[in-house]
């Protein structure tokens, strides 16, 4: 007892959970753009997978840090499209579509990778992000390691999540938004177009979600490896419902689950001999099976989440 | 222009989409081929060779339709109810599981009942892999597509610790991998010298099964109006979850066979990569099949074919075989927006939808 309080006070501890937080909270804030305008997007995990690759890609290729963060967005917006062009206008099934561009986005991106690099046994590096140092800030007991250490793509993160509650909230965009994945006939009726309000929503929520992959490579780690979403995409699809669709939620369930991710992995090397260490590696999954099921009965679905929507057609 | 939903769709038309669409995806592979700098003609020549340039390649094409027709069918039938079973990966794991449980000794049974009891431990445990999401859609409306994926990834963990653990080999020097099943449980192989094994008939006696039951019964019946409409079909009088849980089984089932089958007909022992993602592809098969349970066969062995094709133009050119991964998705997508030209057509008038004159 008193070795989990030991790890829940220490500064390391919650700058990890913060660090594993940060991926979660754009593909999060990404799933909820879409869901909010009344498209599910399974392409989820493929396009943390497209935006790791692009963004690691352009950087090592020589376009700089923040031009890794510019493709991974356009790889993820570019994949946004074609979800948006199936479910939007053509009407097709949203659940479908999505598994297609998830299959369609890791395997692309996994053949890029290996033509692009067809005899390399260990992935070749590139400089990620730093830590932001800010002088006095950094400085501070607790607070300083936990924040003020962190890279500027967890910043991003955290800005975002403020940006997002701002345009859903404060916005005619944002109301508008909320109205087409809710009542899309009543935005038809004040003039809005429905299809371009949906498909511009789930561009820019699968832009947000690669930047979720970008991190992956960019920040948290400093190369492409085969594998390495591992599930993060369906984790977010979990979040965003034990989120109700709030950004703010969206915040908390994603450092909930950084900091029990952040636990475990402590936890594991407290007592790593008597348990097996798959039990901690499958703690993820489960908790977000648990966050489901506590939550989905309360969750303020959108109310046309995946009903399609046709001109015309009442 | 316009888009209006078709009145009558021609069977012509529903057969020929997804043979389009398939084609298109084949085509649609010349860009990644060109782009990996290899000389598009000969790939495609290869890939040909590859599957039908001999009996071997041919049948190595059959050993890997197998647990597609399995993972294919599990999911048409599921997609049938709307029932989104993506945990046909995870479900293929649980019947390779019990299988090896089963039939690495550890119970004593005569040769005679070995396999049938294989058989029939591997298809509950898939079912049961199934069951729970389906208890927590019904139970607390937890969505089956997001639990289903997810467990897919404890399953196979779980796997993996069973095979540094309880399972693991004594004699594997080291390999996480299972102790073989013995020999007397083995599917009996179709050919001599080559791979491909009684699984097949298997899974094809399966997809006419569920032909048969969907078609021809009123259980069938009832799948199919939960599927189009659950409201409509509980006011019906169609207990409703009674009808969920009945596919749930049946697909959790039928992917547990085909976790059996690489296991029972082909590997013999289970190691954690035992399925390259037959799960996920399995969706593909059933999409490209429109989930009709006999189309399933023809899909499985055309994505089989994409598989074993690009492998060996893949080992021939040196071009990377997660091309066969692109076409197999570019194939989701374009039966996806083939299945649009099905339902929907394009009329070239000024007309305003609603004008009946």
């Amino acid at each position: 007892m008193i070795d989990i309080l030991n790890i829940l006070l220490s500064e390391s501890f919650w700058a990890a959970s913060l660090r594993i937080a940060s991926p979660l909270i754009f593909g999060v804030l990404g799933a909820l753009l879409c869901e909010r305008a009344g498209v599910l997007n399974l392409g989820i995990e493929g396009i943390f997978v497209a935006g790791a690759m692009a963004g690691w890609m352009a950087v090592w290729l020589g376009a700089g840090l923040w031009g890794g963060v510019f493709f991974a967005m356009l790889a993820g917006a570019a994949l946004g499209l074609i979800h948006g062009i199936l479910t939007v206008p053509l009407g097709l099934s949203q659940h479908v579509s999505g598994l297609g561009v998830t299959l369609f986005a890791t395997s692309l991106s996994y053949f890029v990778y290996r033509t692009s690099l067809p005899a390399v046994s260990s992935p070749p590096r590139i400089e990620p992000f730093r830590a932001l140092d800010i002088p006095i800030l950094s400085d501070l007991p607790f607070v300083g390691p936990v924040l003020f250490q962190q890279t500027a793509l967890t910043w991003l993160a955290l800005l975002l999540v403020a940006v997002i509650w701002y345009v859903m909230n404060r916005t005619p965009l944002g109301s508008a938004l909320r109205a087409v994945g809710d009542n899309p006939d009543s935005v038809d009726a004040q003039g809005l177009s429905v299809y371009t309000l949906r498909i511009g929503a789930v561009v820019a929520g699968s832009s947000l979600m690669a930047l979720g992959g970008a991190f992956l490579t960019m920040s948290a780690f400093d190369a492409f490896f085969f594998g390495m979403v591992n599930g993060r995409g369906w984790i977010c699809i979990a979040l965003v419902i034990f989120a109700s669709w709030q950004p703010g939620k969206a915040l908390l369930g994603a450092m909930l689950f950084g900091a029990f991710d952040a636990l475990q992995v402590r936890l594991q090397t407290e007592v790593g001999a008597l348990v097996p260490g798959q039990i901690f590696l499958m703690a993820p999954y489960i908790l977000s099976i648990l966050a489901l099921v506590i939550a989905a009965r309360r969750a303020d679905y959108p109310r046309a989440l995946l009903t399609p929507w046709f001109k015309g057609q009442r | 222009m316009r888009i209006e939903p078709r009145s009558k769709v021609s069977k012509t038309l529903i057969i020929s989409v997804p043979i389009l669409s398939s084609f298109a995806a084949l085509l649609i592979a010349a860009i990644p081929i060109s782009f990996a700098g290899a000389n598009i003609l000969q790939a495609y020549q290869e890939m040909f060779f590859g599957v039908f340039g001999s009996v071997f390649s041919f049948s190595e094409m059959l050993t890997r339709a197998t647990p597609l027709i399995f993972t294919g069918l599990a999911a048409a039938l599921a997609f049938r109810a709307r029932l989104w079973n993506i945990g046909a990966e995870g479900q293929l794991y649980l019947g390779a599981l019990l299988s090896v449980v089963v039939g690495t000794g550890y119970f004593d049974l005569p040769p005679l009942l070995l396999t049938p009891v294989i058989i029939l431990c591997g298809a509950m445990a898939g079912a049961v892999g199934m069951a729970v999401p389906t208890f927590l859609k019904v139970r607390f409306g937890a969505d089956e597509v997001v639990t289903t994926l997810l467990l897919n990834f404890v399953i196979l963990i779980f796997i993996q610790m069973m095979l540094e653990g309880a399972l693991k080999d004594p004699m594997g020097l080291g390999w996480p991998q299972s102790s073989p099943i013995v020999e007397e449980a083995m599917l009996p192989k179709l050919l001599p010298r080559m791979r491909v094994h009684s699984g097949l008939i298997l899974a094809i006696v399966c997809a006419v099964f569920v032909h048969f039951m969907l078609s021809r019964t009123v259980w069938g019946f009832r799948v199919r109006a939960v599927g189009e409409n659950a409201v409509a079909a509980k006011y019906a009088g169609i207990p409703v979850h009674r009808s969920l849980f009945m596919v749930a089984i049946f697909s959790g089932a039928l992917a547990g066979l085909a976790g059996v089958s690489e296991v029972a007909g082909l590997k013999g022992y289970l190691t954690a990569d035992l399925s390259p993602g037959f799960g996920y592809t399995g969706i593909v098969v059933a999409m490209l099949a429109g989930l009709s349970p006999l189309g399933v066969v023809l899909a499985a062995i055309f994505i089989a074919s994409v598989f074993v094709g690009a492998d060996s133009m893949s080992r021939a050119m040196g071009v990377s075989s997660y091309l066969a991964d692109l076409v197999v998705a570019l194939s989701l997508l374009s039966v996806l927006v083939g299945g649009f030209a099905t339902r929907f057509r394009i009329v070239w008038s000024k007309r305003q939808p609603g004008d009946n004159g």
